[in-house]
């Protein structure tokens, strides 16, 4: 027979998501006080002033670009997408991991992505930015962008709806558009905590006109939920179509190594894999450098983590696949688009993914790693490297050595190839910052709504 | 009466005692309330008996004029603006079209869902009453606050204001125009 003590300790021990003491007005005053302070640490100024640099390596580029055209980078046939569709495919990626914090940890209400979503929310903005700058720059004359678009014009001509390319404009074009408004009606509230506790009159009239007049009225709570909710469930099946339309650029083509029916779940995957790889950089130094490891704590760090291996194993498991249905499927172009990868000129690029995107993460088995702040955040680093690898991968390799032995070419990247990619990091780097020194990077209300006071206590009547 | 005022504000300390005086205003038989938090409350839309909200049948709609948008678009420019014969398949091509109209529903969807939220909130709205009770400031932070509108026919600037006494708030404080 158990005793009394050990009935107790049967129960399991509630886990709070953020850590202990803290008041609506402390979480309040906590996270707003980065925004309404007059003191901005070093660590901001030199990770801004980084992106910054690299902003105008961008600015230099694209000037270089616009003026001399595409040829600066290395694309020549056979390999016409090179660098830009990788960096393309590989920022849209990064965002993914934003929308599923925000849209599908909503709805599966995992209280625990309350204090991420924002910032994650606001790196899917960035990192949709930074991508959408690829294909446009890649048009040859990006100053003619809107002909991708239908509209009545003089021309007499229309674009092709049966091209995933075209798709590929509407999925991500409503994909930054949702994402933006998403964020927006959850900054909303924030907005207005701002207005209220702002001191200084050009702020408060600032952030008065964005919040629009917000008061926190229950019916504009109860409005609010709801749209939240609409959002999240909207939000998705869009995400998970963006990357699939994302996919559908190269399963249409019948190019060797391309044309796969489960490229879709596979370039999810590797989206979300991607993505929350990004999350923990980003959130490792910023909950240090500002004291939120009380908000963002480490079970945050773990989840994502586990989130980090779950979606790795799914990418492994395609590689696998993709090599078994190469052979499986008796298509000798196919086999020797596998053979190439593997031993061929881009061999050294293709072992070194395996490395980074499959046997790197599987350290976060290991509980050791998975609370251990550095590894976590080596670990994300190497996965960043890697999925950039993989894209690069798909698209060299396949585009290198397709079906004529006289068609053939090796991809070479030029220094404009690197300096626009690191140029867009800039990009991201630039306006994830101002983000964390304008806007609340934590979503205030929805961190008052963890903790244990905010439950409402019912009178016994 | 000398001045017209908006109404009369109780703030409490806890999302409870917030609820338990919307509760109680509800049975002392007022209509005209609001109440006012920083964070969402599920058991106060119960307490002020509010209206389920009409957004989803707005974003309905929106999703559905969406959709039909993007399929009659592209319909149109393949089938009748701009044919184009590839090797004679159908110009009316629909399962290519099927992507480009996902899309559509989801951008007018999400788009009446913001836009609809909005509307129903009244925003934006630059001058709000509230706004003048100087420690409102507050309800976007850490306080609850209970407002009875002077439009409510029981209303007493005396009155109300007594009622309102016996809820234990932390204060009571008139709403001028």
């Amino acid at each position: 027979m158990p005793d009394e003590q050990d009935l107790l300790q049967a129960e399991p021990p509630k886990r709070e998501i953020i850590g202990t003491g803290y008041t609506f007005g402390t979480v309040t005053d906590q996270i707003a006080s980065v925004v309404l302070t007059k003191r901005t640490p070093l660590f901001w100024f030199a990770s801004f002033a980084v992106g910054f640099g690299l902003l105008l390596v961008f600015l230099w580029s694209v000037v270089l670009l616009l003026a001399k055209g595409v040829g600066i980078w290395g694309i020549r046939m056979p390999v016409a997408w090179g660098f830009a569709i990788t960096n393309f495919v590989w920022w849209i990626g990064i965002g993914h991991a934003g929308t599923l914090i925000s849209a599908i940890l909503l709805l599966l209400n995992q209280q625990w992505r309350n204090s991420i979503n924002r910032f994650a929310e606001a790196m899917t903005l960035f990192a949709v930015a930074s991508a959408g700058m690829f294909p446009l720059l890649h048009l040859g004359r990006p100053w003619l962008f809107y002909w991708l678009f239908p509209y009545p014009n003089s021309m007499a001509v229309q674009p092709n709806f049966r091209s995933p390319l075209v798709w590929d404009v509407f999925a991500v074009s409503t994909y930054a558009t949702v994402s933006l408004l998403f964020w927006f009606v959850g900054l909303l509230p924030d907005l207005a905590t701002l207005r209220d506790r702002s001191t200084h009159r050009l702020p408060r009239f600032l952030y008065g006109i964005l919040a629009m007049g917000w008061r926190g009225s229950a019916r504009h709570w109860a409005s609010h939920e709801v749209a939240s909710l609409l959002l999240a469930g909207l939000a998705t099946p869009l995400v998970l179509s963006v990357h699939t339309v994302v996919s559908f650029d190269f399963t249409i083509a019948i190019v060797p190594g391309w044309h796969s029916t489960f490229f879709p779940p596979y370039f999810v995957a590797g989206a979300i894999y991607s993505g929350f790889a990004m999350v923990l950089v980003l959130a490792i130094p910023l909950r240090k450098v500002y004291g939120l490891e009380g908000l963002i704590t480490l079970r945050h760090l773990q989840n994502s983590a586990k989130v980090l291996l779950a979606t790795g194993l799914i990418v492994a498991y395609s590689y696998v696949m993709e090599q078994f249905m190469a052979w499986y499927g008796g298509n000798t172009y196919e086999q020797a688009a596998f053979l190439h990868r593997m031993t061929g000129p881009y061999a050294s690029v293709y072992w070194f993914l395996v490395f980074c995107n499959i046997v790197s993460p599987q350290a976060l088995w290991f509980k050791r790693v998975r609370t251990s702040v550095p590894a976590l955040f080596t670990v994300s680093m190497i996965v960043l490297v890697g999925m950039w690898l993989e894209r690069y991968v798909i698209i060299v390799t396949s585009l290198a050595q397709d079906f004529l032995v006289s068609s053939w070419g090796i991809f070479q990247a030029t220094r404009w190839d690197w300096a626009t990619y690191l140029g867009t990091i800039g990009l991201f780097l630039f306006l994830f910052f101002l983000f964390i020194r304008l806007l609340p990077m934590i979503s205030i209300f929805e961190v008052r709504t963890l903790l244990p006071q905010a439950k409402v206590e019912e009178e016994v009547r | 009466m000398t001045k017209t005022i908006y109404g009369m504000m109780a703030e409490f300390d806890t999302p409870g005692a917030l609820v338990n005086a919307a509760r109680e205003a509800r049975a002392k038989g007022y209509r005209k309330l609001d109440a006012y938090s920083p964070f969402p409350i599920e058991e106060l839309s119960e307490a002020l008996h509010l209206h389920k909200s009409r957004l989803p049948l707005i974003v309905l709609i929106g999703g559905i004029l969406g959709g039909l948008t993007g399929y009659l678009m592209q319909y149109y420019v393949t089938v009748l603006y701009f044919p184009i014969n590839v090797a004679g398949r159908p110009l009316h091509s629909w399962p290519a079209y099927i992507i480009i109209t996902f899309e559509m529903t989801i951008l007018f969807a999400a788009l009446s869902a913001v836009f609809g939220l909005l509307a129903l909130c009244g925003l934006p709205m630059p001058y709000h009453p509230v706004f003048n009770v100087p420690r409102f400031a507050l309800a976007s932070r850490n306080r609850f606050f209970l407002c009875i509108e002077a439009t409510d026919p029981l209303f007493d600037r005396k009155a109300t204001s007594d009622f309102l006494g016996t809820l234990e708030p932390r204060e009571v404080s008139e709403v001028a125009h």
